[in-house]
Parts: C-alpha cells; sequence; structure tokens
C-alpha cells in the first residue's frame, strides 16, 4: 500500500469509529432532555429515573466521542497539510465556529450538568443539559457544514495564488447540500436513540416477566407487581420501562419519515451535484430511467456487460433523480467520457502527485461499495420503521411478550441504525471520490481536487501505518471497554444509576430513612 | 500592514494561554494522582477538583487548533504534518486520559481503579510534554523545504528546544495544579500540595523560564517581549514567597500570572514568525505568508470577538458554581452495580 492509501485508510477507520458514538450522543442526549424536562413539569418519580438511567448511558457513550473527535481535528493537518493548504480560506473557518459556537458549550455546560444534581435549582439544572444538547446539534451542523463543502464547494472564487478564497460565507452555512446532509443526519440520530430505548427497555420489562415480577390477566393486559429481591423492581420501575420503550418506538418511526423526506432531496441533489455518485448508487452502467432494486454481478467490474440486473421499476430512478416519472438519467459510461473531458483522462504530471502522476483518474467509485452501502442505508431504515410500528403493536397492553426470542430480536434492533448511519457514509463519502473536494457543476471553474493531491509531501508510510496501527488498537479496546460498561449499567437497570434506589431496597427495614445522609456528600463524584 | 493577521496571531496566543492555564492544572492533578498519594479517597479528591470543569477546559486544545486552520492553514498543515508521530502519541494520551477520568469511578474493583489512574496520570504527562514540545518548536523552528513540508526523517523534531518545551509544561503543570488543589480541596491533598509548590517551585518552572529566553535570544527579543520576561519572573518569586507562607491565593496568582507573562513573552519575542525554517529563513511561515485572505479573517474576528467574551463568562460561572473545597468527606461511596435480576432463591 502506498502513502494515499494508508492515509485514506487511516480517516476512513477513525472517522467510522467516532460516527459510531455521534449519533447516539446527539439523539440520546435530546431524548435525556425531553425526560428530565417531563420530570421538572411533572414531579413524576418515574421520569427522574429515566433521566438518571438514561443520562448515565448517554455519558458512558459520550466521552468516547469526544475522545475520538479529537483525533478528526488533529489529521486534517497531520495527514493532509495539501488539502488543509488548498482549502484552508474556507474549511477551517467552520472548525473553528464549532469550537467557538458549539463545543465549548457543550462541555461545559456538560460538566455542570453532570455534577450539578442537587448543587442547582432544578429548572436551571435542565437548562445547563439543554445548553448542551443544543451545543451538541450546533457542533454537527458545523461539522456538516464542512463536509458539504466538500461535496459541493460553494461561497468562493479562485484566488491568485491557485487556491479558493471564501467571498461568501453565509453561501457555505447555508449550501444547500449541507441542509439537506444535515437534516438527514440529525434525524437519523434521533432513529438512533429511537432503536436505542426500544431495545433495551424491552429487555427490563421481558426481565421483570422472566422474573415473575410483572404478570398479565386474562386479556392480556399486564399487572404490575414488585420485589425487594432485585435491585430497584418496585412499580415505577415497570412505568419506566414502558414509557422508554414507547418513546423509543414513537421516535424511531417518526425519525425514519424524516431520514426519508430527507434522503430524497438529498438524492434528487445529488442528481445535478454528483451524477456519477449517483449513477453508481444504482450500478447504472447506461444512460436510462429505470431504478434497480437489485442487480447482481460485479458492479465492479470495468465491463458493464457483467451487470445483470434482475428486478428494476421502469421510469422509477427518473422519478427520484428528477420528480419526472422516466426521466433519462446519464450512466456510468457516458458520465466517466464527460469527466474525462473535463478533468482530464489522467492526474496531472505535478510533483505534489508523486509516483501516481500521470496514471489514469479512476472516475468510477468503487461500485459494490456504492451499490450495496446506498441499499443498504435505505433497507435498514426501513426495517427499524416497521420494528418500531410492530413494537408498538405488541406492547398495547402495557407489557412485552414473554419470548426471549423476540427480545434478542429487539437488542438485535439497536444495531439497525447504527449500520444505517455508517454505511449511507461510506457511500456518500467513497461515491466523491477521486475528488477530495469534488468540483461543483455550477461552481467557479477549478475549486476541486483530487484525492491524490491532498495527502502530505512530507510524511512517510512508517508514519502512517504507525498511526493506523495504534489508533485502531486504542479503539479496539475502548470499544471492548464502553461496551463492557454498558452492558453492565444496562443489567443493572436504573438502581446502577441511582445509588439512592439500591440503598433504599436494602435498607428498608431501617426505621430512619433520612439515615445518616449528609448534605455535603457529593451527589455525583468521579 | 494589514491589522488582521495580527489580530489573529494574538488571539491564537490567547487561545494558547487559555489552554496552558485552564487544562494546565487538570494536567497536573492527572500527574498527581499517580506519585503524590497512596490513597484511593485521597486521589478521588484530586480528580473531583477538576471533574466539572476538565472538559470544558480541553475545549481550548481544540479551538487553539481549529484557529490556527482557519486563520493560519499553512501554519497548521506545516507543524501538525512534520510533527506526525509526536501528535498520534499526543492524540493516544488525550484519549485514555479523557476515557479514564469519565470511567474510572464506574466499576469498584481495585485493578480497574489502579489500571485508568495510570492511564490519567500517563496520559496527562504525554499531553502536557507533547503540546509543550510542538509550541517550543514552532516558536523556535524545524526543518522545512519552501512548500512547508519536512525535510529529513519521522523524528527530526526531537531536539533540545522539544524537549525544553516538553518539560516546561509539564513543570508548569505540577506546580500550577499543586497551588490549585490547595484552593480547591482539603485535608491531606490540600497539605501535601502546599508542601510541594513551596519545595518545588523553582525547579518546576526552570525549564519554561529557559525556553521563552531561549525564543528572545534566537529571534533578537523586542523590549516587549523582554518586559513580559521580567513580569513572569516578578510574578514567579512573588507566587513562591507566597507558597512558602501558605498564602494559598496570592501563590496561585503568582504562578498563574508567570505562565500568562511566559507565553506572552514566547508569542512576543517570535512576531512575526509563527514557524521558522531551519533550514532557510527564506522558507520561514509569518503572519503575513501564511494567513487567510482578509475575508475569511474578518469573519472569523467577528465570531471571535462575540464569542469569547461570552465564553469567558460562562466558563467563570461554572468555577463559581463548584466554588466549593472538595473535602474527603464530601466523597460518596463507590456504588457497586449489580445486575438488576432475580437471583434463584
Amino acid at each position: 500500500m502506498d502513502v494515499l492509501d494508508i492515509a485514506r485508510w487511516q480517516f476512513g477507520i477513525t472517522t467510522v469509529y467516532h460516527f459510531l458514538m455521534v449519533p447516539l450522543t446527539l439523539g440520546l442526549g435530546m431524548m435525556v432532555a425531553i425526560m428530565q424536562t417531563r420530570w421538572v413539569r411533572t414531579g413524576d418519580e418515574k421520569f427522574l429515573r429515566m433521566t438518571k438511567f438514561w443520562g448515565k448511558v448517554y455519558l458512558i457513550n459520550f466521552i468516547v466521542g469526544v475522545a475520538t473527535g479529537l483525533v478528526q481535528e488533529f489529521q486534517f493537518g497531520m495527514a493532509w497539510s495539501e488539502y488543509s493548504r488548498f482549502v484552508g480560506d474556507v474549511f477551517g473557518a467552520p472548525l473553528a465556529m464549532e469550537g467557538l459556537l458549539a463545543f465549548f458549550v457543550e462541555s461545559t455546560f456538560l460538566g455542570i450538568w453532570i455534577f450539578g444534581w442537587g448543587r442547582l435549582r432544578k429548572g436551571l439544572h435542565l437548562a445547563a443539559l439543554w445548553c448542551a444538547v443544543i451545543g451538541s446539534w450546533i457542533s454537527a451542523f458545523f461539522i456538516i457544514v464542512a463536509n458539504s463543502w466538500m461535496q459541493h464547494p460553494v461561497g468562493v472564487e479562485m484566488g491568485a495564488d491557485g487556491r479558493p478564497v471564501m467571498t461568501d460565507v453565509w453561501a457555505v452555512l447555508t449550501n444547500n447540500t449541507a441542509l439537506a446532509a444535515y437534516t438527514h443526519t440529525v434525524l437519523g440520530a434521533l432513529v438512533v436513540a429511537g432503536m436505542f430505548l426500544l431495545g433495551i427497555s424491552w429487555y427490563h420489562l421481558w426481565r421483570r416477566r422472566h422474573d415473575g415480577i410483572d404478570t398479565v390477566d386474562e386479556t392480556g393486559r399486564v399487572v404490575v407487581g414488585e420485589t425487594d429481591a432485585a435491585p430497584g423492581r418496585d412499580r415505577t420501575d415497570h412505568g419506566v420501562w414502558i414509557w422508554s420503550l414507547r418513546l423509543g418506538a414513537v421516535v424511531a418511526v417518526l425519525g425514519f419519515r424524516g431520514p426519508a423526506v430527507s434522503g430524497d432531496v438529498r438524492g434528487k441533489l445529488m442528481c445535478g451535484q454528483h451524477p456519477m455518485k449517483r449513477a453508481a448508487a444504482e450500478a447504472a452502467c447506461h444512460t436510462g430511467s429505470d431504478f434497480s432494486v437489485l442487480s447482481l454481478g460485479d458492479p465492479g467490474s470495468k465491463d458493464c456487460g457483467d451487470v445483470i440486473t434482475l428486478i428494476a421499476v421502469p421510469g422509477a430512478l427518473g422519478f427520484l433523480g428528477t420528480g419526472e416519472w422516466g426521466a433519462d438519467m446519464p450512466g456510468i459510461r457516458d458520465l466517466e467520457t464527460h469527466y474525462v473531458d473535463q478533468y482530464g483522462k489522467t492526474i496531472p504530471d505535478e510533483a505534489i502527485y508523486g509516483d501516481l502522476a500521470g496514471s489514469d483518474v479512476q472516475y468510477v467509485p468503487v461500485m459494490w461499495v456504492t451499490y450495496w452501502g446506498f441499499r443498504l442505508m435505505i433497507g435498514l431504515g426501513g426495517v427499524v420503521a416497521l420494528g418500531g410500528l410492530v413494537a408498538l403493536w405488541l406492547t398495547r397492553k402495557g407489557t412485552v411478550p414473554r419470548s426471549p426470542w423476540i427480545m434478542r430480536l429487539a437488542l438485535l434492533g439497536i444495531v439497525a441504525p447504527f449500520a444505517a448511519n455508517i454505511a449511507g457514509w461510506i457511500f456518500t463519502e467513497l461515491g466523491r471520490q477521486p475528488f477530495v473536494v469534488a468540483p461543483n457543476p455550477t461552481g467557479v471553474d477549478g475549486v476541486y481536487m483530487f484525492t491524490a493531491a491532498a495527502v502530505s509531501p512530507g510524511v512517510t508510510a512508517g508514519e502512517l501505518l504507525f498511526s493506523v496501527i495504534t489508533l485502531s488498537a486504542v479503539y479496539g479496546i475502548m470499544l471492548v471497554i464502553e461496551l463492557v460498561l454498558m452492558v453492565k449499567y444496562i443489567r443493572g437497570g436504573v438502581a446502577a444509576s441511582m445509588p439512592e434506589l439500591a440503598s433504599r431496597a436494602s435498607d428498608s427495614d431501617d426505621d430512619h430513612p433520612s439515615g445518616d445522609h449528609r448534605d455535603d456528600v457529593l451527589a455525583f463524584a468521579y | 500592514m494589514e491589522p488582521l493577521p495580527i489580530v489573529w496571531f494574538i488571539a491564537i496566543a490567547v487561545l494558547w494561554t487559555g489552554y496552558l492555564l485552564l487544562e494546565g492544572f487538570d494536567l497536573g492533578v492527572g500527574m498527581h494522582m499517580i506519585f503524590s498519594t497512596r490513597s484511593e479517597r485521597d486521589r478521588r479528591v484530586m480528580l473531583n477538583t477538576i471533574g466539572p470543569v476538565w472538559d470544558g477546559n480541553e475545549v481550548w486544545l481544540i479551538t487553539a487548533g481549529a484557529a490556527m486552520f482557519a486563520a493560519f492553514p499553512a501554519w497548521y498543515a506545516a507543524l501538525f504534518s512534520t510533527l506526525y508521530v509526536p501528535l498520534t502519541i499526543t492524540l493516544v494520551g488525550l484519549i485514555i486520559r479523557a476515557v479514564g477520568i469519565e470511567y474510572r469511578g464506574k466499576l469498584h474493583t481495585e485493578r480497574w481503579r489502579t489500571i485508568w489512574t495510570w492511564m490519567i496520570g500517563l496520559g496527562s504527562l504525554i499531553v502536557a510534554f507533547c503540546v509543550g514540545a510542538a509550541l517550543a518548536l514552532t516558536s523556535t523552528g524545524l526543518p522545512l523545504d519552501a512548500n512547508g513540508d519536512r525535510v529529513g526523517g519521522p523524528f527530526v523534531w526531537l531536539t533540545l528546544p522539544a524537549v525544553l518545551g516538553g518539560l516546561a509544561v509539564v513543570g508548569f503543570a505540577l506546580l500550577h495544579s499543586a497551588t490549585f488543589l490547595g484552593l480547591k480541596a482539603d485535608g491531606p491533598v490540600r497539605e501535601r500540595a502546599g508542601r510541594f509548590a513551596a519545595r518545588w517551585a523553582p525547579l518546576c518552572l526552570a525549564p519554561a523560564a529557559a525556553w521563552a529566553i531561549l525564543v528572545q535570544i534566537e529571534h533578537g527579543g523586542t523590549p516587549l517581549a523582554w518586559t513580559f520576561i521580567a513580569l513572569a519572573v516578578v510574578a514567579a518569586v512573588a507566587g513562591w514567597i507566597a507558597a512558602r507562607a501558605r498564602r494559598e491565593g496570592f501563590a496561585f496568582l503568582g504562578f498563574a500570572g508567570f505562565g500568562l507573562f511566559g507565553v506572552a513573552a514566547i508569542f512576543a519575542g517570535m512576531f512575526p514568525l509563527v514557524l521558522p525554517s531551519t533550514v532557510d529563513a527564506a522558507f520561514d511561515l509569518t503572519v503575513w505568508n501564511a494567513a487567510n485572505g482578509p475575508y475569511t479573517l474578518g469573519v472569523m474576528t467577528v465570531v471571535a470577538a462575540v464569542s469569547l467574551p461570552v465564553i469567558l463568562l460562562y466558563q467563570a460561572w461554572s468555577y463559581w458554581i463548584f466554588r466549593k473545597r472538595v473535602t474527603p468527606g464530601m466523597i460518596p461511596e463507590v456504588h457497586i452495580v449489580l445486575p438488576a435480576v432475580l437471583r434463584a432463591r
């Protein structure tokens, strides 16, 4: 592997890993804020418990997201210094805005929230959480703005030194690609959180039935019970889980409608901005208007004859792309000719490209990845929406069926939206290749950059390999630790995150409930 | 002379100062957790003095990096790519430290806590050393060609100034955190921290002072820079006197003042250079040839001018909320997490 390949793997691995934590942070943070708001408004103990339990799980995940996010900012300069120089006038701004306008808010107020239990007035404490959550959502916006500029550069002119110069920050911030991608991303994050709530709550309701705490009457309606023999398993506990489950299911179902609509908007934008990505998503070798539901063969092969479309919806592709049924969409072969005319058949013979100078440019992305990535994203999204509806139906009488298999399926369902998110990102980032900054068909001429030119000229393959191996190893260990902790705290139920609840159960014989409770003991400490 | 590149040079100096002064004590507390005590309760007292604020403090680093990218992309690109190996190690340090702080108290076994104590301590040491080394190198120079790319192998950065800068931030963090613990903790931790500051202050500050003077010698220090150095020395001496008299507040202010004026002296001494080339002075990166265009700098100036005062305000508020000393009695027992499962009776 050469420097470019290692650098791309390095970026891909660290970014995909980071994005395992991000959607859960965005989505679950919003859920916890809603729960705490309900608690402050109603004073209902159930919502306090929900806030504590889901808040704890949120924090276990949050920190790994923060830690791996640092890598993102550093590695533009480390591995992609030519890219950083080329785009510096426009790309650094959203990153700095993220820090100044969002990340400070998020981190400072989250610290206040974590340690603020019992020290701040209820309303102020809640406000701190909202600040942190809104901060993380704004943070996501600036990152998407930066990424979308790579997909669709706007708001710039060509500078005297051959580098784009920002002329309109508003155009950069309201890039239509960014608005569509942001909507799509945050709604996808809500779906992640929804399925997370659903799966875990299902487990606890199932556990309560399995342990004989909850039973059902002859009509199938739940009879809520309680026990002292397991931590935190009182009557309120049932309310915590059924409420969380339904909230999760509703968010997952409604959330999916969002990505479906915003995905359609993105698809139409993609047709104008990235016709090649769109064609690769369909493995559409030839110009036409049929939407491929299933194609077999080797879509990555050079020869389009290898691709056999088994099922196709005539005319649907034109509709998805332009809103007009049966409109012709250009195929890969036609587009390739067009790209070669516009941007050259070979990589320019310049020093910056090293060994790659003069070699043929691959304008067609790795098609099996884009084709299946696109279908995986949409397919899993559909599964999630259906799963949410089924869950609402099965739990209409207040609890879950006793079947351990359905419970396992609900837990497995947590994985689906994560996978859909990752598949979507791999599709959209790989579909941008061979450009790191894709040319904007309606933008300023010359504002594009081949990925091959973006890598740091001074950095050796050995250094890149060192960081790929080191970071992958650290990330792998962190993932295991995060999962172990999550499982531990999830299995522990609410009592795991509310020590007062656990001690209430074990000290229930005591006559002095206030006991030796001291005011100055921290409600939470590391 | 355009004003905006100078404004951004100052802004980046401010961001790095904010980082070193705030995260400085977080990093130092992390290191003290390893060697200053053997008691688990003391370790938890230490960790909880920075608990509510460390994450917010770390954002100064992220923003300093992003501001370099947004204002001086040539500086950001040259420095970060040249220091590929040490920055990778820095990232590992940042990761193990952050995760350690959050996860250490989440399980109750002794082995779990010991592992994370070491991760927090080593992570803090790595971050302090590498950040110091990187800043020292940007003030004294790296072997760069005309394009701003590294001449030489992956370890050409490992020079005397790099080691000096690394030791400078490690030493400063150890001392700064000792006076911080003197203000924020109570009990044995406060005692030991007070003794540490009184005894080791000169040794802790010597590398930083040497670095600041080295910068002046290399770049022919200006009167402004020398003034800052004089102020730093005065602050350090005042801090040391206060530390020996166990006047905790003045000791903290004195050493913080040393940090503030020290960083100011280094940045004032290197201006208008941002990253000199040791290969050829013609390849030096300066505020003039590394800066972005006036439009981008103007936009960022507005954003920074609006947001920085607000950031200072709410960060100050967070310190105000958690202004009480952390005492050993305030530390709750570690909660043992059990599965919510009915045991077979």
